[in-house]
């Protein structure tokens, strides 16, 4: 047996790739589990297809899985991989190209038959070529992970569907990580020869790395120098679950979610669902103008209501919305961005909703939106959407992503005691004599939360333009203005309640990177590498994109150039010059893909020269 | 006991402070005004009513009502009736909506609000034609009638909203009359009573835009001859003495024959109601009885038993927590794989 040498490396990228049907979504998430046990920093970015299960071996249905981890802090899935396994043909394919020079490629080379390629679009066989760009490691993986699995009572096609694990195997070896949580995974998800076929072919991949020729070297990642606490992986969507969960914990009242199934929203209908224990009650409608009514109604009855969706179903919650902007009831809605228009790109992300969330409804019908940053944040973002709903008695809409909804990254559990803690208070039948629905907190303008079953505070709400205080149905010109404009003032006042925003960097200078919600690690990393370079750059990212926060305008006009990332047509640009009067430039990908680093990087190069 | 304590209310109690807006001679005075009688003998506290309408001429009617209330948007109110019942399973729920709104815009909420069968109520105002709009046609309209919008005639067929509301397996299905108090009342005590969601269809007239729609049946002078007034246990029996008729079923097709006055309806083969049937072929064909051939059926269909939406929802929380303790979220967010950085 050879020695193998061990080199000592900080970062990589790699990348699984696959048919839909190959379990690249499941061995990503495997090795991402087993990378952040070793301690390094690490973000993630699963593509995969719309549909389930597209004709095998087709470009259609390739599925891939990218994670990026290292000893220093990462922002984002990495522009290039370093290691790309292609499990077929048209994975490879599709997925080359963003390999980096030089890279390593472990494809299967059993799957490399000519109907194969044939199937992939490949005229000639591609491999001479990319040999000479890659290093090119051809593994006989069909017949290596049926090797391992001889003597089991599993089909050939249950045999065959093991080899991702034999993958995996190899790919811990290679990178030297521990096994351990997946070996754990196993043992309770299966049981039989299934989980001992799946065990002995992770194993045997792991040795197969020890002991080919093909692997001269294996690579240490030391952990990444993180802030000291307990760490777990999570992505956006389930952080978007468990801040639903958190937040009837934190504001002692019990949640309704209202949602219709919808890519890629419906996870967080399907992790709320599993935590009926802490009193959550989920409806699956009939369509999402059922759900958004019913979380209305949830609301009215005095719930903690929340409704999740994606564009499209987003859209057409929208009335609703309006309506407990009318009634002034507490909601949060949630919206997953995906591409669009229409159907559009149901697995792609995009940022496209911001102007609709802001301004989706007819007539003046003020929200205020917040966007979480990162997978983790969308947690946080969650309960601050639920506590500005309730302390200002006003539908919220929370802008999520595609790329955010299921990224994952290492994230800080929090502290529970850290979290706002506010327990709900609604009107008391000892207010009878004075209730009025539409009465006013003086400061946030909210009106009183009176629940049904509440002796004594009977009254009625509805969408009917109505008399403040009273509640009672008016049509005339003065009070209709003056609604218009207290509806709007109570929005506005949120700003009082808001963090003023922060600049990373000099509070003043050559140019700003602005951006909002699932951007940040991008940004972010485009401005590191900058500085790296020697240069200035400040960066500022918005959660609050209404209102605003009070010292944005102040901020923005510190700065000889503004540049504003977004994955839409220049949305926040829009608002951000219609608003402050400021020359924004907008910078626009709308490709179903996040922002790579290089691109923003070039950007504020191109931007900075200018100046120069 | 605190109930006996407690004042009686009266029907005054539920009579709102606003101004009723209908028009004069609109059939939802007298079903406003019979539901607030029915409410005071009903025993609910009256901060636990809750009227959640959508939009049309019906649907003011929660304003009208001195309980809780809430006017939605159009065709969605089963759906915030659903959202309102589940949140709170005390609360005794009431949905009023209108032929347009409730079968039109909101057919498909109608349809699975029924089959979930919470403990709600739901009147269904039927005047076949829109009101709030000015007078186009609705799902329930004529096929021929002629309005600003089909001014050749519609050339849409109707709905039947009880044959709509048996379809989507509904555990109470009736129908009555605006004008008719007394029957009016005992529909809507028997609505309450159902433990699940109680369809309730009332013909009711626009004096506007639909005028005398119903009037043979409204009118008491032709009531008895195109009215068949259902009560369970009793032979479907229609007309006065001297051209009493029945109900038979031949080939599974229900045909009318003469009554003499003495003789035993039930002997002559005159079909017996039976609301508790499980099977709804019999509602169903109860529900296909149509002016001018047959008398239109009024009272209660069918009423049937199972669960309740809200209260399985109920169940599962209660489960899941017997089976896995209250949740807590410290042991939330630690599950699974964590590791500790020092």
């Amino acid at each position: 047996m050879t020695t193998k040498s061990i080199l000592k490396i900080d970062d990589v990228a790699i990348r699984f790739a696959g048919d839909s049907g190959d379990g690249m979504q499941l061995t990503g998430t495997k090795f991402t589990d087993e990378t952040a046990l070793a301690g390094n920093d690490l973000s993630t970015y699963p593509d995969f297809p719309a549909e389930i299960r597209a004709p095998a071996g087709t470009m259609a249905g390739v599925s891939g899985y990218q994670i990026h981890f290292s000893s220093k802090d990462i922002h984002t899935p990495a522009d290039k991989v370093d290691l790309l396994v292609a499990f077929n043909p048209a994975a490879l394919r599709a997925n080359v190209a963003d390999v980096r020079s030089q890279g390593m490629v472990i494809i299967n080379g059993e799957a490399f038959t000519k109907k194969a390629l044939v199937r992939a679009g490949y005229a000639e066989d591609p491999l001479p070529d990319l040999a000479t760009r890659f290093n090119l490691v051809e593994i006989p993986l069909t017949s290596l992970n049926r090797e391992a699995l001889q003597g089991l009572a599993l089909s050939q096609r249950e045999v065959d569907r093991c080899k991702n694990f034999f993958a995996l195997g190899l790919l811990c070896w290679l990178y030297q990580r521990p096994m351990k949580a997946t070996e754990r995974w196993l043992n309770g998800k299966f049981k039989g020869d299934v989980r001992e076929g799946n065990l002995r072919t992770l194993r045997s991949g792991h040795a197969f790395g020890e002991t080919t020729e093909l692997f001269p070297t294996h690579y240490s990642i030391p952990s990444a120098k993180i802030e000291a606490g307990t760490y777990r992986n999570i992505t956006g969507n389930t952080a978007l679950a468990w801040g639903i969960v958190a937040a009837g914990e934190q504001m002692n009242n019990p949640v309704f979610l209202g949602a219709y199934p919808i890519t890629p929203a419906s996870e967080v209908l399907h992790e709320v669902a599993r935590h009926r224990n802490f009193g959550v009650k989920t409806f699956q409608a009939e369509d999402e103008i059922a759900a958004a009514s019913a979380t209305i109604g949830a609301a009215f009855a005095g719930q903690l209501a929340v409704t999740i969706s994606s564009g499209p179903g987003f859209i057409l919650k929208q009335e609703a919305i309006g309506l407990a902007v009318m009634v002034e009831l507490p909601l949060v809605a949630i919206n997953v961005q995906r591409a669009g228009p229409a159907t559009g790109s149901p697995t792609k992300t995009e940022q496209g909703d911001l102007l609709a969330a802001i301004f989706g409804r007819h007539s003046q019908s003020p929200v205020p939106v917040l966007a979480p940053a990162s997978p983790g944040d969308c947690f946080h973002t969650v309960l601050e959407a639920f506590k500005i709903a309730v302390d200002f008695m006003t539908p919220v809409v929370v802008l999520s992503d595609g790329y955010l909804a299921n990224s994952a990254e290492p994230w800080q559990i929090p502290d529970i005691k850290s979290l706002p803690r506010k327990p709900v208070s609604f009107a008391k039948a000892d207010d009878a004599d004075n209730f009025q629905p539409y009465s006013r907190n003086s400061e946030t303008l909210a009106r009183p939360w009176a629940i049904p079953g509440t002796p004594g505070l009977e009254h009625r709400i509805g969408g009917l333009t109505k008399e403040d205080i009273s509640g009672n149905i008016v049509y005339g010109p003065e009070n209709h203005q003056h609604m218009v404009n207290l509806r709007a003032e109570k929005i506005a006042r949120i700003a009082t309640v808001i963090p003023p925003i922060e600049v990373e960097g000099p509070d003043s200078g050559a140019l700003l990177v602005i951006g909002w919600g699932g951007t940040r690690g991008a940004i972010t990393a485009a401005i590191e590498e900058t500085r790296e370079k020697g240069r200035e750059v400040s960066q500022a990212h918005l959660r609050h994109l209404n209102p605003f926060p009070s010292n944005l305008g102040d901020v923005l006009k510190r700065f000889d150039n503004i540049l504003c990332p977004e994955l839409n047509e220049g949305q926040l640009s829009m608002l951000l010059r219609s608003r402050y009067l400021v020359d924004v430039q907008p910078f626009s990908k709308i490709a179903g893909q996040p922002f790579k680093v290089s691109e923003i990087f070039e950007r504020i190069d191109t931007i900075l020269n200018q100046k120069d | 006991m605190a109930a006996e304590a407690a004042p009686k209310l009266t029907r005054k109690d539920f009579v709102a402070d606003q101004d009723v807006r209908w028009c004069p001679g609109c059939g939802d005075y007298s079903i406003l005004a019979n539901v607030q009688r029915v409410m005071p003998e009903l025993g609910v506290p009256r901060e636990n009513i809750v009227f959640i309408s959508g939009i049309g001429c019906s649907s003011r009617f929660p304003y009208y009502m001195n309980t809780y209330g809430f006017h939605t948007i159009h065709g969605r109110a089963p759906a915030f009736a659903t959202g309102a019942k589940t949140a709170n399973p005390d609360l005794s729920v009431w949905v009023v909506t209108g032929d347009g709104d409730g079968l039109s815009i909101g057919g498909n909420h109608l349809l699975h609000t029924i089959r979930r069968n919470l403990d709600i109520q739901i009147l269904l105002f039927n005047n076949r034609v829109y009101g709030l709009t000015k007078g186009q046609y609705s799902p329930t309209s004529e096929l021929g009638m002629k309005t600003k919008s089909s001014p050749f005639g519609s050339i849409d067929h109707p709905i039947d909203p009880i044959s709509f509301a048996l379809g989507c397996g509904a555990t109470f299905v009736a129908r009555t009359i605006d004008v008719d108090a007394p029957h009016l009342q005992q529909v809507l005590r028997r609505a309450h009573q159902h433990k699940g969601t109680s369809f309730v269809e009332i013909l009711q007239n626009c004096p506007v835009f639909n005028d005398g729609v119903f009037s043979e049946v409204e009118d008491r002078k032709t009531r008895s001859e195109s009215a068949l007034v259902l009560e369970q246990g009793q032979p479907l029996t229609f007309g006065s003495a001297g051209s009493l008729k029945g109900i038979v079923m031949q080939n599974g097709l229900p045909q009318i024959i003469e009554l003499a006055d003495d003789d035993d309806p039930v002997e002559r083969g005159v079909v017996v109601h039976d609301e508790r049937q499980e099977m709804p072929s019999y509602a169903s064909a109860l529900a296909t009885l149509k002016r001018p051939d047959f008398p239109v059926p009024v009272g209660v269909i069918r009423e049937v038993e199972k669960p309740c939406y809200e209260e399985m929802l109920v169940d599962q929380v209660n489960a899941a927590t017997e089976q896995n303790g209250r949740g807590d979220l410290r042991d939330l967010l630690n599950s699974g794989d964590t590791w500790e950085v020092s």
